[in-house]
């Protein structure tokens, strides 16, 4: 199954990663051979089965309503690569 | 006390609590080899001077009471430590320092290890030859310009060339027991949820596991049980007391069914492989086990499912690498979309952001049904082989790799090539049972290859025990030469 | 075919157009930790100190469930006399936005924790029931604050992570009226249960209003827009009146409905397109790996069923039945907790008629004006029974108790001492009456004959005369019947 051009665009927008104009035909070839590769499980025949919903015996456990976190400002700003006292700073989304 | 870096890491715990050396000896041992190691390129980061003041911390208070009393240790740079760089092998973490702690660290420092140093490991975990971290190629010391394997590269090369008593690596696909098959070295992925996931870089949330590297089986049951244990801070972890895999250990496999599943006898596989499959084979019949035919039908299409799961979850956990909250944000770019953009472009490695864009791709509107749905389907059907399979047998044995180690640069642009190389360990992430990969011999170009051992859900110590036999009786011996130190 | 005068119809040229609006309302869960981590969740804290790594999503962080949360969606979906699911997915809700730190949002898609449901509107027409499509959990997203820097945005993650309820409703809703009535009813059930405390200042209750029109008559649905993020009933109303409006406009020349996310700017009242938004999100929701499917035991859903209050449409019937309300008065008494309790305590003691005029006219009135709830009142229920009562008494006449209220509303004071201090005391000693009486008729005796010769209206001036000297004290139905014979 070929994987065109403006697909990989669409998708590499929605993944918010910018493609060089040049490697996007080499991405495509890749990508191509990739799902080509995957297509082999449309050979199955997956009528009556239902999907996996979980590898684990249990449910899903719950925590209680306690406040245990947090408080941590500096910690959390620390590694940020644009920051002040208060907040993370990042560019204005054109609105 | 000569080369204490030959010696197992039990026979180094022993020799300490014995009080026969001191942490700091064995500590400075490792740190001479790794300075001497670098061509190998294993280590990201060296903690050389404060694993030396930790050490001789130990030596003035030791407590002998502790699994790992006093033993240094490198981990995988996939894992979360507090103060040390973490970079998961990725120019998007390369000045990333957490403010926390894994929990598995956590638990093998409870044991009384310390942190020798990062290990170089493919990038976010995502390939099988580390090559694809940012901070370059490891090699396998078996053999100069020859890959360890990946995802776990840096991990298995430092263990194999004796810059780390032992290790731990995480395991999606196979990148613990494959590296360990390149390496000549034992390695184990336990049952998913029976080591906690919190605190290591996620990569595919449903196949990730964190497990040991070693040199010896004995030297991997104590390391599991040192890493393994409920962790309430991780909702997929599972909620049992742990086991004394160090102290339970044992040779006797009389009666024990090993399944010898026909579909992983692959076209094209090398005669030596299926050699050492009938030594395998062999060895534990010898020692009381018995071998049955069995049939895992869906294994053909256990690679082309992890590829679409795997990819899938990664794409949503690297969501998150936004440059942000942590991390590389890229100086171009006037307005957030073009932070994003140039950020993630110019932060991820190109198969990483290969397969960022196939998980986007796979979930998108008008194919989650087609791929992401009918993976998971097909994922349950191998899952109810195993089942199947394990209501006959207690253990399967086969193959670890399709190959031995192959040369840098060898598979690097064809990627499905390079995926091929996980054909027999992806389908136990899938089914998130447990694996071992122990080293069986060497191939006519003396690089080594390993059986891998499947086992039931929670099956670790039955796995042990096989392993350990098949590895008293197997006659294998790394036969490394350190051409590095040259 | 008669006009039904009530509906609310928008004309334009020449067709009537109807309205069909759907809600979708996120209620801020009532915990104190958030849904997935153990930071606070209390309003108005410095930014980002109510974050921790695993709501900015550091590498390597896991969610964990709050078990209260779950417990108040199923509290919530049976206050909605909904289906409750003993089976629930949380999903991966995926995009990209300076307050989402995962770059996903945990929701639920196609395994919602409660299902269909349905509430009754009391509106002036009469009852309207309210189909509810499903609730379900998920996490609020942080802040982004674009207005602090001219090409930055700063951004708080303290909301990040906290718990949403999101409330589907059907497109049953017709008018702005019918919405004002739906938000309030929803948030008088959830204050009930104490699942959410519905105060729309603090953020805790808000809603995307989808809204299209009709021709009057059709079945057919027109194409919606979805009004983001209001966060007022009153901005609710305003957003659709505009919006059915700037539909018909469009549709009546010609031209189509884009169907498209919009924004109510309340300073200029009207909706405008998100420009933002340029292709359509596709949020590849897939089940979160990190968390197990949610599995309910049906002794838990029973265990909650059994902790509910008396909810507002109960407790409406109860009062009507027990306590001989109008509908319309048992509709106020209850819509708070706080108000339909406060009511039962006083009529424990004083007269149900006065306490209920009372609490609907002036305390409410007083409530209002000082802008706080009834448990923020001065005024206890103990000191409103005592002045009712001093009332049904004869003790005061009602106009001296709306002296003594006024002091009370301030003070919380104890109305018998505020009597005593103002000498309020009615006088209802007939003899001492008779007294005061004789003196005003004898002072006027020329007003006196000129009542007695046909002017009725002299009466309003010997009552006056009377109230005036006695400092308002006489007890006017007394002075009404001991003047009448006098002027016989």
């Amino acid at each position: 199954m070929s994987i065109d051009k403006d697909k990989i665009k669409h998708t590499a927008k929605l993944a918010r990663i910018s493609l060089d104009e040049n490697k996007i035909e080499s991405l495509s070839k890749d990508l191509s051979n990739i799902f080509n590769f995957i297509e082999k499980l449309s050979k199955i025949n997956t009528d009556k089965i239902s999907p996996l919903t979980s590898i684990l015996d249990h449910s899903l456990r719950t925590r209680e309503d306690k406040v245990t976190d947090g408080g941590i400002r500096d910690k959390i700003l620390e590694n940020s690569p644009n920051k002040n006292e208060e907040f993370f700073i990042v560019p204005k989304v054109i609105e | 006390m000569s080369d204490i870096t030959n010696k197992s890491l039990t026979e180094i715990v022993d020799l300490i609590k014995k009080k026969e050396i001191k942490s700091e000896e064995v500590t400075n041992a490792y740190i001479n080899n790794a300075k001497k190691g670098k061509k190998l390129n294993s280590f990201i980061t060296e903690s050389f001077d404060s694993a030396l003041t930790k050490a001789r911390n130990f030596d003035a208070k030791p407590n002998y009471e502790s699994l790992l009393p006093g033993v240094p240790l490198a981990v995988k740079d996939l894992f979360c430590t507090n103060g040390v760089r973490t970079t998961a092998g990725s120019k998007m973490l390369e000045n990333f320092f957490p403010t926390y702690e894994s929990t598995i660290t956590t638990n093998l420092w409870k044991e009384g290890a310390f942190l020798l140093g990062k290990l170089n490991c493919d990038e976010y975990a995502m390939g099988s030859s580390n090559e694809t971290s940012f901070f370059g190629n490891v090699i396998n010391p078996v053999k100069e310009n020859t890959v360890p394997g990946g995802s776990s590269g840096g991990s298995a090369s430092a263990l194999a060339a004796d810059l780390t008593p032992a290790t731990i690596g995480t395991d999606t696909g196979g990148s613990i027991r494959q590296p360990a098959s390149f390496t000549g070295t034992v390695g184990l992925k336990p049952t998913y949820g029976l080591c906690s996931r919190w605190g290591i870089v996620a990569f595919a949330s449903s196949l990730d596991q964190a497990g040991p590297m070693t040199k010896t089986v004995s030297d991997c049951a104590l390391m599991l049980e040192a890493m393994s244990g409920f962790d309430s801070k991780d909702s997929t972890s599972i909620d049992r007391k742990k086991e004394n895999y160090s102290k339970k250990i044992n040779k006797n496999i009389k009666g024990l069914k090993i399944g010898i599943p026909k579909e992983y006898r692959v076209d094209g596989m090398p005669n030596k492989i299926e050699e050492l499959w009938e030594k395998g084979k062999k060895i534990l019949k010898e020692e009381g086990a018995e071998i049955i035919d069995i049939s895992l039908p869906h294994t053909e299409y256990a690679l082309p499912t992890y590829y679409i799961v795997a990819p899938a979850e990664a794409s949503s956990n690297l969501a998150r690498y936004d440059g942000v909250k942590y991390g590389f944000r890229s100086s171009k770019g006037s307005n957030l979309i073009e932070m994003y953009e140039n950020t993630r472009s110019e932060g991820f490695g190109d198969e990483v952001k290969r397969r960022i864009l196939i998980g986007t791709y796979v979930l998108s509107s008008g194919y989650y049904d087609a791929y992401y749905i009918k993976a998971q389907k097909v994922r349950q059907l191998i899952k109810n082989d195993f089942d199947n399979a394990f209501t006959k047998v207690d253990a399967i044995l086969t193959p670890s790799t399709p190959s031995s180690a192959f040369k840098i640069g060898e598979k690097k642009n064809d990627p499905i090539s390079m995926y091929l190389n996980d054909i027999f360990t992806v389908p136990a992430n899938l089914a998130g049972i447990p694996a071992i990969s122990v080293p069986i011999g060497h191939d006519k170009n003396n690089l080594p290859l390993g059986l891998q051992l499947i086992g039931k859900p929670l099956g670790e110590q039955t796995l042990l025990n096989l392993a350990l036999s098949m590895e008293s009786k197997s006659n294998f011996k790394q036969n490394i030469v350190k051409w590095w130190e040259k | 075919m008669s006009e039904d005068k009530s509906k609310y119809l928008i004309q334009g040229f020449q067709d009537k157009w109807e309205v069909v609006i759907g809600l979708e309302v996120h209620a801020q869960v009532s915990s104190k930790s958030k849904l997935f981590s153990g930071s606070s969740t209390t309003f108005g804290a410095d930014p980002n100190t109510q974050v921790s790594l695993v709501d900015s999503a550091f590498p390597g962080m896991l969610p964990v469930i709050n078990e209260y949360c779950v417990e108040q969606a199923v509290k919530t979906g049976l206050g909605i006399n909904a289906q409750i699911n003993s089976y629930s997915v949380f999903d991966r809700k995926n995009y990209f936005y300076a307050d989402l730190p995962q770059g996903y949002q945990i929701s639920q898609f196609k395994n919602p924790i409660v299902g269909e449901g349905q509430i009754t509107l009391d509106l002036k027409t009469g009852t309207k029931k309210i189909g509810i499509e499903r609730l379900h959990l998920e996490q609020d997203a942080g802040k982004s604050i674009h207005d602090l820097d001219p090409s930055n945005t700063f951004v708080d993650l303290n909301r990040s992570g906290i718990a949403l309820m999101e409330i589907v409703s059907k497109p049953d809703l017709r008018s702005p009226d019918e919405v004002n009535a739906y938000v309030k009813k929803l948030r008088s059930i959830m204050r009930y249960l104490g699942t959410c405390d519905g105060n729309m200042q603090e953020g805790s209750l808000r809603a995307d209003v989808n809204v299209s029109v009709r021709k009057e008559g059709d079945e057919k649905l027109g194409t919606r827009c979805e009004i983001k993020n209001v966060n007022s009933i009153k901005f609710m109303q305003m957003a659709i009146e505009y919006e059915a409006k700037r539909q018909v406009e469009l549709l009546e020349s010609g031209k189509h409905i884009v169907q498209e996310t919009r924004l109510f700017d309340t300073k200029k009242n009207e909706t405008r397109s998100m420009r933002s938004k340029e292709d359509a999100h596709d949020y590849r929701y897939f089940p979160d790996p990190d968390l197990l499917p949610l599995n309910l035991d049906k002794s838990l859903i029973e265990k909650i069923k059994k902790s509910l209050p008396e909810l507002p449409d109960q407790k409406k019937e109860r009062f009507i039945k027990n306590y001989s309300l109008s509908p319309y008065e048992a509709n106020v008494l209850v819509s708070e907790k706080e108000v339909a309790s406060f009511f039962e305590e006083v009529i424990k003691t004083a007269d149900k008629k006065l306490t209920t005029n009372w609490i609907i006219g002036d305390l409410f009135a007083s409530l209002n004006e000082k802008n706080i709830s009834i448990s923020q009142s001065l005024i206890k229920s103990k000191e409103m029974a005592i002045l009712i009562n001093s009332i049904s008494s004869g003790l005061i006449s009602g106009r001296a108790a709306k002296e003594v209220f006024e002091v009370m509303k301030d003070t919380g004071a104890d109305p018998v001492q505020i009597i005593e201090e103002k000498g309020l005391k009615q006088k209802s000693d007939p003899k001492e009456l008779e007294a005061l009486i004789d003196k005003i008729l004898e002072e006027n005796t020329d007003k006196v004959s000129q009542y007695k010769s046909g002017k009725d209206k002299l009466f309003g001036f010997f009552v006056g005369q009377i109230m005036k000297v006695s400092s308002g004290t006489a007890n006017p139905q007394l002075v009404n019947d001991i003047l009448k014979k006098k002027l016989k």
